[in-house]
């Protein structure tokens, strides 16, 4: 009896020694695991990026790890899911342990600006330079600049020239929306199918229709103007006709490369960063035409390089420094080719150019492109967004007119 | 001498308190930091209004209902309400009629009939994001199997995954696929649990198959039905990958589910609504609770004992 309890007592003062134990290690462990700049060692920084496809021994971990040499210390990267990092990053910022240097998508930079998470170039004194300001604008919000972006890609129109030489179609005769209508109806009159792309009821479906919503002069505080009705009237017709595939609405971008890669669509609206798949297909692309002729501005695509706040701001200086060597000519532009992007500065543009001219209509796109942001909407275009997506979703579905699904989103953002 | 002995009674049953204590203090401390912690943050989520900036410097302001009662105003509350009702009403139907049917059959043995009940348990088994992968590449309106096989019996093309009409229908098929094997593996051992005597009893009464299914089986289940059941409820209220895989909700919300709902507020655009994302997610809870209450109920009047 008295041994029993013995061994009772001794048991839970282990267990209870045991628990408290793991939780300080837990604690512990997790406090060094976890923190971010603030309280690293010195001379250690933190750098998070959105391409967990690349480990240690990938270019683009060394151009990092050369440019904190550089700077006179060493790096940690971290590579997150894109969906995830904006969360993460919250979250960090929360805790106050944010990387010293954060790369995040451009539409994402006004939301964390506006958490008061990320330092102005004001604080940190990083130099922008040599960058386009339809590019940056994505990241200055009234006035100020919040990063720097690391390189862009947009949206144009690819085409499969074998199937337009079998319709009798001349690429050079599409020039603005009613030719290109024209052109889809000889492609599916001929047997072949007319294009793919995005409209799914996410981000991804907002950023595809841009190009048609400011193509035809449309304002996104204004979304159920006459013009931007006649944009979602464009669609609508599209898919009730035939002319795009009825899974467009749920397509995303990658599903709807997948159905052009099947070689039946005469079209398809995507990305720079499916040019080497279009090129090892046959395919070529042109911009894509605005309403009544020229280009449509395509949304800006791409990450920036920011400067999350530290309590100890001396981190900045070396933080700035990594920033701008990342960004120098030379490194952004063996960057960018790795990540498939379109240099921002006039001279890497040229430089990347020279090495590939196949890159023209690319670097002409990003030229007229416009940053999602852009506008001082900072983070009103967001919920813009959210609602732009679902008027085209209800339009395309049939559940609502063009018309009325625009004013149903208008009345919804306020 | 009788006081001394009484204190180091007292002394004693204090240290057995301690000592209890320090046994179910793992317990305590677990169910503290992984359910009350994070049920407490997600009510206070839903009770004040976080912004991305408040929710950094920690300023958010105490707002009471306000947020549920945005969630009530919201016009996408009336048919998110109406297809979780749906979705939850409807699989759970065809789940468990099915797969007492199935267990029903497999319950007496066959040759191989091992082998075809393992079967069944493949859509159990595979992650959720490949069956909703396959349904939606099975579903798709224009290169879809499910449609080319319509089109070929002459019904003509479906947009299943892309119009409102078929959308939730869509996503509740998928459903009803991956719910059968667990209706089926729990109904399944349940009749293994009624003594073959009653059925021989009956057998030698004159009972026919389905009166010894409707007078026997049925509710010597009852128990096992219930907890089936009230599962099946838990676990269709909080699906959330399958419908986000196959329609994103849409489209316009024909498909959206209060799970949907409440992550394409908190996650779903670029500018988090943390607020409204968790009273809803709360609504849910609340809702999952009642059918708990509701099973504990059943539970206590099925045995008085």
């Amino acid at each position: 009896m008295e041994i029993k309890r013995k061994f009772k007592v001794v048991g839970a003062a282990l267990l209870a020694a045991g628990v408290a134990a793991g939780a300080l290690t837990g604690c512990s462990s997790s406090g060094t695991s976890s923190s971010g700049g603030s309280s690293a060692a010195k001379g250690s920084y933190t750098f998070w990026d959105p391409y967990p496809q690349y480990d240690a021994t990938s270019a683009w971990a060394k151009v990092i790890d050369t440019c904190a040499a550089s700077a006179g210390v060493t790096i940690k990267r971290s590579g997150y899911d894109t969906s995830g990092l904006t969360n993460k990053a919250l979250l960090a910022g929360q805790q106050s342990n944010s990387p010293d240097i954060l790369l995040v998508d451009n539409p994402v930079v006004s939301t964390l600006a506006s958490a008061g998470i990320l330092t102005t170039t004001d604080q940190n004194k990083l130099v922008v330079g040599d960058v386009a300001t339809n590019i940056l604008s994505a990241g200055v919000i009234d006035s100020k600049t919040y990063g720097v972006p690391i390189g862009s890609n947009t949206l144009a129109l690819y085409y499969n020239p074998t199937i337009l030489k079998a319709a009798g179609v001349d690429i050079a005769s599409i020039t603005d929306w009613a030719s290109l209508t024209a052109a889809l109806q000889k492609v599916t009159a001929s047997g072949h199918k007319g294009i793919t792309f995005s409209a799914i009821g996410t981000e991804e479906g907002s950023f595809q229709f841009l190009p048609w919503f400011w193509g035809a002069g449309a304002d996104l505080t204004q979304l159920d103007s006459t013009k931007a009705e006649s944009a979602l009237q464009l669609w609508t017709d599209w898919v009730k006709k035939g002319y795009a595939p009825n899974s467009v609405i749920n397509n995303t971008q990658t599903t709807s490369w997948q159905e052009f890669q099947t070689g039946d669509f005469a079209f398809s609206e995507n990305g720079t960063w499916q040019k080497a798949d279009a090129a090892k297909m046959g395919d070529l692309v042109v911009p894509l035409p605005a309403a009544t002729g020229g280009s449509a501005p395509a949304p800006t695509g791409g990450e920036f390089l920011t400067i999350p706040v530290q309590k100890d701001t001396s981190r900045y200086e070396a933080s700035s420094k990594i920033v701008t060597c990342l960004s120098s000519t030379e490194n952004i532009v063996k960057t960018d080719n790795t990540l498939n992007y379109i240099s921002v500065g006039k001279e890497a543009q040229a430089a990347q150019l020279a090495a590939d001219p196949t890159l023209k209509p690319w670097v002409d796109a990003v030229q007229v492109a416009k940053a999602r942001t852009g506008d001082n909407l900072g983070t009103k275009y967001p919920k813009i967004s959210e609602q732009l997506w679902t008027a085209v979703q209800k339009a395309l579905s049939g559940s609502a007119s063009p018309a009325d699904a625009l004013k149903a989103a208008q009345a919804a953002v306020k | 001498m009788t006081a001394q002995l009484r204190v180091s009674a007292r002394r004693m049953r204090r240290r057995g308190n301690w000592t209890a204590w320090a046994f179910i203090a793992p317990v305590v401390i677990y169910l503290l930091v992984f359910y009350a912690y994070p049920l407490a943050r997600n009510v206070e989520l839903s009770v004040r209004d976080y912004t991305v900036r408040s929710f950094i410097d920690g300023s958010a302001r105490f707002v009471g209902f306000a947020n549920y009662r945005a969630v009530f105003a919201n016009p996408t509350f009336g048919p998110a309400l109406l297809n979780t009702g749906l979705f939850v009403g409807v699989s759970i139907l065809f789940q468990f009629s099915i797969g007492l049917a199935l267990a029903v059959f497999f319950v007496r043995h066959f040759p191989l009939s091992g082998t075809l009940r393992a079967l069944f348990l493949v859509p159990w088994l595979l992650p959720l994001l490949v069956s909703g992968s396959v349904w939606s590449w099975m579903l798709n309106s224009d290169s879809g199997i499910v449609n080319s096989f319509l089109r070929a019996v002459g019904i003509g093309q479906i947009n299943w995954l892309t119009s409102p009409q078929w959308s939730l229908t869509a996503v509740l098929i998928a459903n009803i696929w991956i719910g059968i094997p667990f209706n089926l593996v729990i109904l399944y051992s349940g009749l293994q649990g009624i003594p073959l005597e009653v059925y021989e009893a009956a057998s030698i009464d004159g009972a026919n198959g389905w009166q010894k299914f409707v007078q026997i089986t049925f509710p010597l289940l009852r128990p096992v039905s219930a907890i089936t059941i009230l599962l099946g409820l838990v676990y269709t209220l909080k699906v959330f990958d399958l419908i986000w895989i196959m329609t994103r909700g849409g489209p316009a919300d024909s498909s959206t589910t209060f799970a949907i709902w409440s992550y394409r507020l908190g996650f779903g655009s670029l500018l988090p609504d943390f607020s409204p994302a968790a009273a809803v997610g709360n609504l849910l809870i609340f809702v999952a609770l009642i059918f708990g209450l509701i099973y504990i109920r059943t539970q206590s009047r099925l045995d008085p004992a």
